[in-house]
Formats: structure tokens, sequence, C-alpha cells
């Protein structure tokens, strides 16, 4: 039965209104079987041409990118030699050797105890934490981007609260374009799905908003420091 | 806020002899347009991702109802609510609703042109609630109570004196004999200001850049990194969003995303691209324990299959404002709503109303640059001559300039004669404007020029230019 407009809810009032533009049905079979086929399939547009190689040039192209929007890099070839590197970053830049980190697999089970006198801290970030550790889960070599997944593992605040935000990515981590990093976790949640937060992240905090001007450290950390494994 | 569009030309003759605005503009043409033309030219696949962008939000728009209800349904699939809005009252009640329920004190903002276009804050106070945007430049445009100037650098018309001005004004418990006569040192007053506000709030708004069906989230770029820290430290998260920021699945959204910066910062990608999807899940330790997201229609779905349909494909890049000589000449604020530049001329009248807004396609000097740096490929000079036509229809022009504009659009649509009338032109332009560098009268158009002076052309007409490589 036909309602007056009155009666619809603006869930109603919008979808009809659409259709009503577009001149179509809500049950047109071939717009339905259209979207469906998008959503299912998620065709790739095109990738661009530097996102594509071997895995040394796009670690380069990770590395060079990231440089370039102000992050500094670190490599390291092995997993227990993290600690060290944080230890060392801290303690070259004169900071305070205090960090927290999350339940990660891999930066949990790390001989933190070794770096010298670097205090650990675990769970969300509290506003005096001043350097916060995550793991990336992928990392695109085409602008730089890292991809951090929130959970107990890597709490989101992590990557946002401290001044001094460490990344850790296995280079085996570092992919090509952004359509391989999604791929990548796809594989890890599942299609059409995703946890609460995915921070596509590739330098430090900034803001032009004066003038122009580049100030770092606008609201997020000041400092974003890469940690490549491998 | 309440569209002041009516008085265009009133706000741009003041516009242009205000020197602390034009000096603050000047800082336009070097920041954005320079870093766009460079992040265009190291991609060699810019102009075919922009067609590719362009095939996306057609094909989205003509299944725009489809892809908002599997949008829906993957939000609630993860634990978050879709409320729909048809009109901005709507959508304040909605979130001024969701804010009560929370028993909110204290509301935290990311940078959204739909809280402008709904004018959530002046809401949300009077409903008692204390709102504080996060962003810095919607941080100083609050403290100032004015509107943003520019959909990307709301603050884009000040000064760092004015800056300043206001911090020693509004933070009256730091010390006076503080430094602020740097950029610097304003963003770590603002970022300490600031910090106090994030971890207190109760509840945390956010627009969307882009919101994705295949799986029900809602997408934030920024620089700052405000908008997480928003998102992320409240026990609610609302997201407002108009709907055809809609996006099919993640691979569009990349492709959208391979663009956008690129058009509007310059940078390559911004510094924080984030993806929400739901509220915090069992065992996280941060994030919002609600997830409420408000579509907002508004006036866009009548926007559908008409002669401004195609201006849904905009994706707030803001390139338009920025290659605009008249933007360039007279500000954001002069075109009186939170939409300017080309973008605003031609959507403001769509959203508020002829009445309100129709002089607006006439700040247009149809040069055809907005539609040049367009990555949608949007056809705003077409569409602005769609909306004077209108207004010449009914009437609402004087007579003297409807004849002008009757001619005008006579030329216009022969692009050879119009290239011919409008070189001499600026060579007689700038002979009128050569002593004050701005022209005072003008002949034929004496009725659009007597309440604002037009830049003197500066040697060769836009399109001479454009020929010439000015292009990009
Ligand atoms: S109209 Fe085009 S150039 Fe202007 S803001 Fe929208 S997408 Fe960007």
């Amino acid at each position: 039965m036909a309602r007056g407009l009155a009666d619809m809810t603006a869930r109603e009032r919008t979808l009809s209104a659409i259709r009503t533009g577009l001149g179509v049905s809500g049950s047109d079979k071939i717009r339905a079987s259209s979207a469906a086929e998008r959503l299912k399939h998620h065709p790739s547009g095109t990738v661009p041409a530097r996102a594509k190689g071997e895995i040394e040039n796009l670690a380069t192209l990770f590395a060079d990118m990231l440089e370039g929007q102000a992050a500094s890099l670190d490599w390291i070839a092995r997993e227990e030699d993290v600690p060290e590197a944080v230890a060392r970053y801290l303690r070259d830049l004169n900071l305070a050797a205090r960090v927290r980190i999350g339940e990660d697999e891999m930066l949990s089970e790390l001989p933190w105890k070794m770096a010298g006198a670097l205090e650990i801290a675990s769970g969300p970030a509290e506003p005096s934490d001043t350097t916060g550790i995550t793991r990336a889960q992928v990392g695109a070599a085409e602008t730089g981007t890292l991809f951090l997944t929130s959970g107990p593992d890597n709490p989101t605040t992590l990557n946002f609260l401290p001044e001094t935000h460490i990344a850790v990515i296995r280079k085996s981590d570092i992919v090509g374009g952004y359509e391989d990093a999604w791929n990548r976790l796809r594989k890890s949640y599942g299609e059409g799905t995703l946890p609460r937060n995915v921070n596509l992240i590739s330098g430090p905090s900034r803001t032009a908003d004066i003038e122009q001007t580049m100030v770092m450290g606008a609201h997020g950390p000041r400092r974003l420091h890469v940690i490549v494994v491998g | 806020m309440q569209p002041r569009s009516h008085n265009f030309k009133e706000n741009a003759a003041r516009a242009l002899h205000d020197d602390v605005l034009q000096s603050a503009l000047s800082n336009v043409r070097s920041g954005f347009v320079a870093k766009r033309a460079r992040a265009r030219s190291a991609l060699p696949e810019f102009d075919q991702l922009c067609n590719e962008a362009r095939d996306i939000k057609n094909h989205t728009l003509a299944h725009l109802d489809l892809y908002l209800e599997a949008y829906e349904a993957k939000v609630v699939e993860h634990g978050g609510h879709v409320h729909w809005a048809a009109d901005a009252a709507e959508a304040c009640g909605i979130i001024a609703d969701i804010c009560r329920q929370q028993n909110a004190r204290t509301v935290t903002k990311g940078k959204s042109m739909i809280g402008e276009e709904i004018a959530i804050n002046d809401h949300l106070e009077h409903a008692g609630f204390e709102v504080f945007e996060t962003d810095l430049g919607e941080y100083l445009i609050q403290i100032r109570g004015e509107a943003p100037s520019h959909i990307i650098g709301p603050a884009i018309h000040l000064t760092r004196p004015q800056i300043e001005a206001d911090f020693r004004r509004t933070h009256t418990d730091l010390p006076a004999e503080r430094d602020l006569s740097n950029a610097e040192n304003l963003v770590a007053e603002a970022r300490a200001v600031l910090r106090e506000r994030f971890v207190a709030a109760d509840v945390g708004i956010t627009g969307a850049n882009l919101l994705i069906a295949e799986t029900g989230t809602s997408v934030i770029v920024t620089n700052e990194g405000n908008g997480d820290l928003t998102q992320t430290l409240p026990r609610t998260h609302i997201v407002i969003a108009s709907i055809e920021k809609m996006a099919p699945t993640l691979e569009d959204a990349n492709t959208i995303l391979r663009i956008l910066a690129r058009s509007a910062t310059g940078q390559d990608m911004s510094t924080y691209t984030t993806y929400s999807t739901g509220p915090k899940r069992d065992g996280d330790l941060d994030g919002p324990d609600n997830y409420h997201v408000v579509l907002l229609d508004n006036g866009r779905s009548a926007m559908l299959g008409g002669q401004f349909h195609d201006m849904l494909c905009c994706i707030r890049c803001g390139a338009c404002l920025n290659h605009c000589p008249v933007y360039n000449a007279v500000g954001g604020h002069a075109y009186g709503w939170v939409y300017p530049g080309p973008m605003g001329a031609v959507l403001t009248p769509s959203l508020v109303g002829v009445e309100e807004a129709g002089h607006l396609p006439n700040a247009s000097s149809f040069c055809g640059r907005c539609e040049a740096v367009c990555p949608m490929s949007i056809p705003l000079p077409k569409m602005m001559r769609h909306w004077r036509e209108r207004e010449v229809d009914q009437g609402r022009m004087p007579l003297g300039q409807r004849t002008a504009f009757k001619a005008w659009a006579f030329l216009a649509k022969r692009p050879a004669l119009y290239h011919a009338a409008t070189s001499i032109g600026v060579g007689f332009l700038s002979l009128l404007g050569r002593r004050k560098g701005a022209i005072r009268s003008l002949p034929l158009l004496s009725g659009w020029t007597r309440n604002r002076d037009l830049p003197a052309p500066q040697g060769r007409t836009f399109q001479d230019q454009w020929r010439a490589g000015w292009r990009t």
C-alpha cells in the first residue's frame, strides 16, 4: 500500500528520492547484480607502475617515500635486535628511555630487558606516555604508507597519543601498492570485514594551517621512526 | 551558518580592500597550486586515475541506493548504527539525541564540511554541550567565531599576527610574555590546549571523505592526527557524511585517494588516512564503545539526474578554489556560506536555493581553469552558466546586467569569438586598471562592478596563458 511522504522515514524518503532522480526502481535486477558483482570481486583500477617490482626495489621506494615525508628509518637484520635499535634511537635524540607497546606477538616476545635501562609498559596509551611502539601489518611502497590495524595487540592510541611513534615492520611485509596491502588484510580478517581501525600512516603529524608553513607535531606524534626488520 | 551569499558583491568589494586578507591569500598560489603541479607531474598515471575515479563515481551514483543499503548492512554487521537525515535539522537533532543518551558534556570535532553545512556546533551549543574543534584551522576560526574560508584550509585567510592575537585573547591562563612569534610556537600552544580537550571529551564527531560499501567503513584523511584522537579517545564516535561520499570497494577508495591528496595539498598521500569500521571489538583496549553514522541527504538526492548531477562527483579537494582567479582575489568568506570558489558557486544554490545564492555563479571569469584542474572533470563553468541562465530567465538580474550576460552567453557558446572578445577586453581592462591595479568601473558591466573592483588583468587572458602551458 502506498504511503504518503509524511509517513515515510528519512531512510525511505532518501532512497525513494534517489530512485526517482535516477529514474529507476529498487528492484531492477540488472542494477542489483552490477552492484553486487562489484562488491564481490572488487576489481582493481590502475596501479601506479612504480608500485610493481622486486622486494628490494620496493623496500628502497618505501624508505625513500617515508623519508621524503619526514620519517626516519632504521634497517636491522634480526627481530631480537629491535629493543637495542629502539634504545639507540631514543638515546641519540635524548628522549626518555620509556616506551609503551601492545601485546603484539612479535614485539612482546623480544628481549626488552637486554636493552639497557629501557622502561617498558603495555596497554593503550596514557597522556603521559612519551613513546609508543606498534607493529605495522603491512606497508605499501608506492607512497611509503604503513598499515596499522587496531586490536589488543596494537592499540590505536599508541600510534597517536605519544610524541614519538616507533613502528616496526618486517621487510617481507612491504608490498607495492595499496591493493596488495588490502589483499593481505583480507587474508587476515576475511572478505568484507575490517578491524575497528586500519590506520594508514605516511609520516609524522603535521599542519600547514598557519600561513601554509609546515610545522611537525600538530596533534599526533612529532616523530615517526620506522624500524624495518629482515 | 546562515547563508549570506546574497551579499556577494558587498563581501567581495570589502575583501578586495582588505590588505591583511590579500596578504594571506597570496599563500594560496605559492602553496597549494605549486605543490599540486609537482605531485601531478611526479605520477605518470595521474590523469588515467582521474578518469577512473570519475567512472567510479558515475557508477556509484547510478547505483547509489543499492550501495547505501549495502553499506548500512555492513555497518550494522560490525556493531555500528546508521541514522538517515533528510536535512540539516534532522541531522542536528539525531546528533544531539545521541549526545544526550550518552550523558555527554563535552564534544570534540574533527574537521567536517558537513558539520559546517548543518551548523552542528551552534546546534549542540544551544543544546548545552561544549564543542571543541580540534583541527588547527577549524580551532582558529572557532575562537574567532568565523566560518571556514577554504574547504581544506579553513583558516587560510588568516595571518600569523592575527593568530597570535587570538591566542593571547583566548588562552588567558598562559604567561603573557610567552613567545608566539613563529608558527612552531603557535602550533605547540594549540597542541597543549587541545590535548586536554581530547582526553576529557565524551563524544567525538568526525566527517568522512569516503564511505566504503564493501566493508561498512568510514574514511577520514588528515595531516594532524586530530581526527584520530577525536574518534579514538571518547566513548562515542559519530560520523557525519553526505550520501554521495560512497565508494563501493576498498579498490575504488584507493583510486580516489590516489588523486585526492595530490589535488588538494600536493602530497602523494595524506599523513593519516584512517579507516573506521564499527566500534571497538571484544578485547580491544581502546576505541569507542559506540559508533554512529549520520547519513545526510540535504538536497543531494534532488540533484541526481538533473543539471547539477555531476557536482555530486566532487571529492572536495579544493583544487578549483586554489586555481580560481576570483577566489584568489576575494577569498572564501565573500561567498557567504560554507562552500566557496567554483565548487561553491555551483553547489550553494543547489543546497540553499537560488534566491539566496543565485549571485554566486556570476563570481566567475569563466576562464575554465577550475574544470581543467578538477580531478573529477566536473564541468563547473557549464554548471555556473546553467545557474546564470536560470537567474536571467527568472528575471532576477537587473536589466543592464541581463543584457550583458545574454551577450556574454552568446559569446561563451562560441569559443573563437569569446576568445577574440576577451582578448580585446583584457587589453582594454588593463588600460583602465593601470593606475591602481584594479578596475573601478566598466562601461558595459557597470552594474556588476559598481560594488567591487576587479583585479586588473595582468597581460594575457587566462585562455591565452592556459594554451601557453599554464594549464597545469
Ligand atoms: S569541484 Fe573538482 S576541483 Fe573543485 S573541490 Fe570538487 S573535485 Fe575538487
